[in-house]
């Protein structure tokens, strides 16, 4: 009985110790999922972050960098919970990380309220944008109606007509469906909202869109519904019959797959993004040889846009010559995006997420065979979200 | 709305049915016969889908690997129940859903680590990664058509061994009195072992069947184990034809409340209404339809039991 | 309840409980993590109810913290903050919603009890994620916690910290009251014996319906303070894993005993946070602690404490 008394108390006091305070160092917090099937995503973001330090020699303004990496495992109150170690117990300077909309918000007010930086390498859930926009609050990523409003004039411009989408049913899911009628001209004919994230069999939905007969499906499936999506589109004969036009569904993470059982249907399909990795930029080409050297595949977007993330970090820490304490001078620098970016140059909106362009992609092969997505041309130009106007800063 | 979508629809709430039925077969045998409630069948379904993609992997045939996969889904099932499941069968429900819960969150961080987190894909081979015309103008996936082959095959085999051999006396006898199996003199011991085994390898089919369409995943069985559990609820506990015809219901009203719900709210109510609320229902109505059934008979639609 | 060793090591734990913002004073991590952890305690002391005492399996338990904490959520987005209304509307809609599914579910027994309460739970957390203008899945903000008129801060850690202790403390009470009573008697008489109790004249579905209706109450409560705490909801709180966790709570602490809920409350949250640190493959240590805590330590870590007097 007292040894289970003591062995508490050990634990407390094991706690404790744990939180002795450094100096002369910058301590940057990451948050994202390494656990649950959504890890790979996690994987990607901590690979990028690691090689963004290795390539600035873990050092900003002459202090050394020290990161604390945490799983959100997925859920809100845990990703919450992990956000509070790392401000209150950690004392980080930046917390960076979330991909998921809900994981952010349940952590922004840990952040904030504590006085600290909250940069989003992923998440953009419209209410960051708009009411809830905070001048501690940086995006190194996008709004999340953005990038299915870049397709909504692909469509337009490829004089699509008649447009079938499915997506699944929750908040992101509608948010890009949201986005995509946005700009969309012509006749949306059907829509399909499955099941998330349980639904991966979606021959119900397939047989509809074909009877249909749309002059192209919209779709957006993150994560591994992505590939099951791809799969049976090709298998129900839609493939090379009506076009398919996606967002966030096909990427590096999911073309190896794809290869692999010669999914030759999701060639020459279509996609929009802020980035590519074929993109001429000094530093996303830099970025992608390197990440390309380091851990033997094509980074995802998630990667390039956690890479920024440590190059905003370290500009703002420049700019006030390592001191953490200013915290005006930190912010002033990062509003700046005076830093290398993988996009290349770009501001920052009032709400602190960037104005920047978007591009058309499309699936193509290197030079080595390898199947990867290749930047077309540019469809929005300097593009502001829609919530800016919303936010009062 | 044609008759051509209505026949496609048709056949994909049987394909989803008889793939509930592969996954539902097992448990419901091993829920009526050993009084277990094993949430780890759905690591079994998990681990039939990776042997699968690593054999066809290795031998670049899915053929082959779904007749290596069947034996070796047999014997990790076997393994299972011999080294933790048999001493859970005199203990209660509680303790039996906490332990097969603790083997789900093993056996998905063994996978992550042998395999990786991204999972795996099965390659099908050319004939069967097409579509046929069944009728005029209508076009179905090869391989779903395979997946109703199978299961009705499974279906046709388990009914046969239930009711005609000795084998499936014994099930019988065992689902409807457990006591009497033993007192009958068998080696009870060894037919559960056996009939859990079964219950694997039909588990490890149904991953085998689905890891084509939807790509082989840690976390896959988690998904479909609720749903393989409504069935057998629905159907009756220890009931295969139970289990046959609840698997087919469920599949068919999912199916066709994805399909056709959304039409049928607009003419009810205004679009957007509908547009909201289509989904939110769909996902919904296979629980409806459970706590529809267990409202008018609190034991399954075949209760092999009485009382 | 004699003073025994159980009694001993509980009022120790009671007292530390009490006594660690004081000790914890600049950590408040660790507020947060005990407040947390407190907060789950009333929902599994709650679940016992069922769970231990009455043989309800139910698998849909999280329900109740989800509406406790939508309620907060939803009149903190209508920018209603008076506690005083937001507390007994949710309480009161726990009830009623407990009212309907005991009603439903306890027709049936067994592993149909268990399905049908996971069913119903999941037709609530599809509910939420179809909702657009309470955020679906990305649910809602709660920037202000309840108010009550100045008398309280819950926005000041500490004061949040006690106002849970008391919960806590009067969940406990409450519980121990009802299953001595003999209210209790018959509910707990209904686990071992139901037939001879319906032959003695006792209306055992009424009296069962009626705990599942204060389990459900007091869940909602603990939804009421986590909402609160976490500044957050989404429907993922209603979800049946959550429902899973907290039956595991019951487990590992004790079945059908009064203090073995908070302790596997706390015993789940700290081995959650300290393992998950230790490695991002702790679920393959934390499954097989599973089936070692039920194949090798039956009645749970209350059992650890010597023979329970309450059975």
């Amino acid at each position: 009985m007292f040894l289970r008394t003591i062995g508490a108390g050990l634990v407390v006091a094991a706690m404790l110790a744990a939180t002795t305070a450094q100096a002369a160092e910058v301590k940057i917090g990451f948050v994202t999922t390494l656990t649950t099937p959504a890890g790979v995503i996690g994987r990607d973001m901590k690979d990028a972050f690691e090689l963004g330090l290795e390539d600035i020699g873990r050092k900003m303004g002459g202090l050394d960098v020290k990161v604390m990496y945490e799983d959100d495992g997925f859920k809100p109150e845990i990703g919450k919970q992990k956000t509070d170690k790392l401000v209150q117990k950690d004392d980080v300077d930046f917390v960076a990380g979330y991909i998921w909309s809900h994981v952010l918000l349940a952590s922004r007010k840990s952040v904030l309220g504590a006085g600290k930086f909250l940069i989003s390498s992923n998440a953009g859930p419209s209410q960051l944008a708009g009411k809830l926009c905070h001048k501690n609050f940086f995006s190194t990523s996008w709004q999340n109606d953005q990038t299915p409003m870049a397709m909504g004039e692909v469509l337009n411009q490829r004089g699509v007509k008649s447009l079938y989408v499915i997506a699944p049913n929750y908040a992101a899911g509608k948010n890009m469906v949201a986005g995509v009628q946005r700009t969309f001209k012509g006749k949306i004919i059907g829509k399909d909202m499955t099941k998330w994230p349980t639904q991966l069999d979606f021959s119900a939905e397939l047989a509809k869109a074909r009877a249909a007969k749309p002059d192209g499906v919209f779709i957006f499936y993150p994560g591994k519904a992505g590939g099951a999506f791809m799969k049976q589109y090709q298998q129900a004969g839609l493939s090379g019959k009506i076009p398919l036009y996606s967002v966030f569904t096909v990427d590096s993470i999911s073309l190896p797959k794809f290869q692999k059982v010669n999914l030759s249907g999701v060639m020459g399909s279509f996609m929009t993004q802020f980035w590519a990795p074929d993109l001429d930029t000094p530093q996303s080409k830099k970025f992608v040889s390197g990440f390309k050297k380091k851990y033997g595949r094509y980074p995802s977007f998630y990667a390039a846009q956690t890479y920024d993330t440590v190059f905003l970090i370290k500009s703002a820490v420049e700019a006030v010559n390592g001191d953490l304490k200013n915290m005006d001078g930190m912010r002033a620098a990062m509003a700046k995006a005076n830093f290398p970016s993988v996009r290349g140059p770009f501001k920052y909106g009032k709400n602190h997420f960037p104005v920047q362009d978007f591009y058309l992609r499309e699936v193509v092969k290197d030079s080595d065979g390898v199947w990867t997505t290749a930047a077309r041309k540019v469809v929005l130009k300097d593009h502001v979200d829609t919530y800016a106007k919303d936010c009062k800063m | 709305m044609t008759w051509a979508l209505l026949l496609e629809q048709t056949l994909n709430g049987f394909q989803l049915g008889v793939l509930l039925f592969l996954l539902a077969a097992g448990l419901t045998l091993v829920f009526g016969i050993m009084d277990l409630v094993n949430l780890a069948h759905g690591s079994l379904y998990m681990a039939g889908a990776f042997f699968c993609a690593t054999f066809t992997d290795w031998t670049d045939s899915f053929i082959i690997g779904v007749l290596l996969g069947l034996p070796a889904t047999l014997l990790l099932g076997i393994a299972v129940e011999m080294i933790a499941l048999r001493t859970l069968y005199a203990r209660d429900h509680l303790d039996q859903v906490l332990a097969t819960f603790g083997i789900i969150l093993f056996f998905n961080e063994l996978a992550r680590i042998i395999w990786g987190p991204e999972g795996l894909v099965i390659p099908l081979p050319a004939w069967l990664d097409g579509n046929v015309e069944i009728l005029a103008g209508v076009f179905y996936p090869t391989f779903r058509i395979l997946i109703i082959a199978v299961g009705l095959s499974v279906a046709l085999g388990l009914y046969v061994l239930v009711a005609r051999t000795r084998i499936g006396m014994l099930i019988r006898a065992g689902a409807s009195d457990r006591d009497m199996v033993g007192a009958l003199g068998i080696n009870v011991k060894m037919l559960f072992t056996l009939i859990f085994g079964l219950g694997a390898a039909l588990a490890g089919l149904a991953g085998m069947m689905a890891g084509p369409i939807i790509e082989v995943n840690i976390g896959m069985g988690e998904e479909i184990l609720i749903l393989a559990f409504v069935v057998i609820v629905i159907g009756g506990i220890g009931s295969i034809r139970g289990a046959f015809v609840a698997a087919l219901l469920v599949g068919l009203i999912d199916t066709m409340g994805r399909s056709f719900l959304d039409l049928l709210l607009k003419m009810l109510i205004s679009g957007n209404a509908a547009e909201t609320a289509a989904p939110a229902l769909s996902a919904m109505l296979v629980y409806v339809l459970m706590v529809t059934v267990l409202f008018f008979r609190p034991q399954g639609l075949f209760a092999p039991r009485g009382g | 309840m004699t003073m025994n060793r159980r009694g001993v090591v509980m009022t120790l734990f009671l007292i530390t409980v009490a006594l660690l913002p004081i000790a914890l004073v600049d950590q408040p991590f660790y507020i947060g993590l005990f407040s947390r952890a407190m907060i789950l305690s009333i929902a599994a002391v709650s679940l016992n109810l069922l769970l231990g005492y009455g043989n309800m399996i139910s698998f849909g338990h999280a329900v109740y913290i989800g509406i406790g904490a939508y309620t907060v959520g939803i009149f903190a987005y209508y920018e209603i903050y008076d506690g005083f209304i937001q507390w007994p509307v949710g309480l009161a809609i726990s009830a009623v919603v407990a009212l309907i599914f005991g009603a439903i579910s306890l027709r049936t027994r067994g592993v149909y009890f268990i399905m049908i309460t996971l069913a119903l739970a999941q037709m609530l957390y599809f509910l939420g994620v179809s909702i657009d203008e309470y955020g679906a899945d990305d649910g809602l903000v709660i920037d202000v916690r309840s108010e009550f008129a100045g008398l309280i801060d819950l926005e000041e850690g500490i004061a949040f910290y006690y106002v849970i202790f008391f919960f806590l403390l009067l969940t406990i009470f409450i519980v121990h009251r009802l299953t001595n009573s003999r209210f209790g008697v018959v509910v707990r008489g209904a686990k071992s014996n139901e037939v001879r109790l319906r032959a003695l004249g006792f209306s055992v579905y009424q009296y069962k319906l009626t705990a599942f209706v204060i389990a459900g109450v007091i869940c909602g409560l603990a939804g009421l303070l986590l909402g609160n705490f976490t500044n957050f909801v989404n429907p993922d709180m209603m979800h049946w894993t959550r429902s899973g966790e907290l039956i595991f709570m019951v487990v590992l602490g004790g079945l059908g005993s009064l203090f073995g809920p908070v302790l596997g409350a706390f015993v789940f949250l700290l081995l959650e946070e300290i393992l998950s640190d230790l490695t991002i493959h702790w679920q393959i240590i934390f499954g097989p602690f599973l089936i070692a805590v039920v194949l090798f330590m039956r009645g749970g870590i209350d059992s650890l404490l010597g023979k329970s007097t309450d059975d």
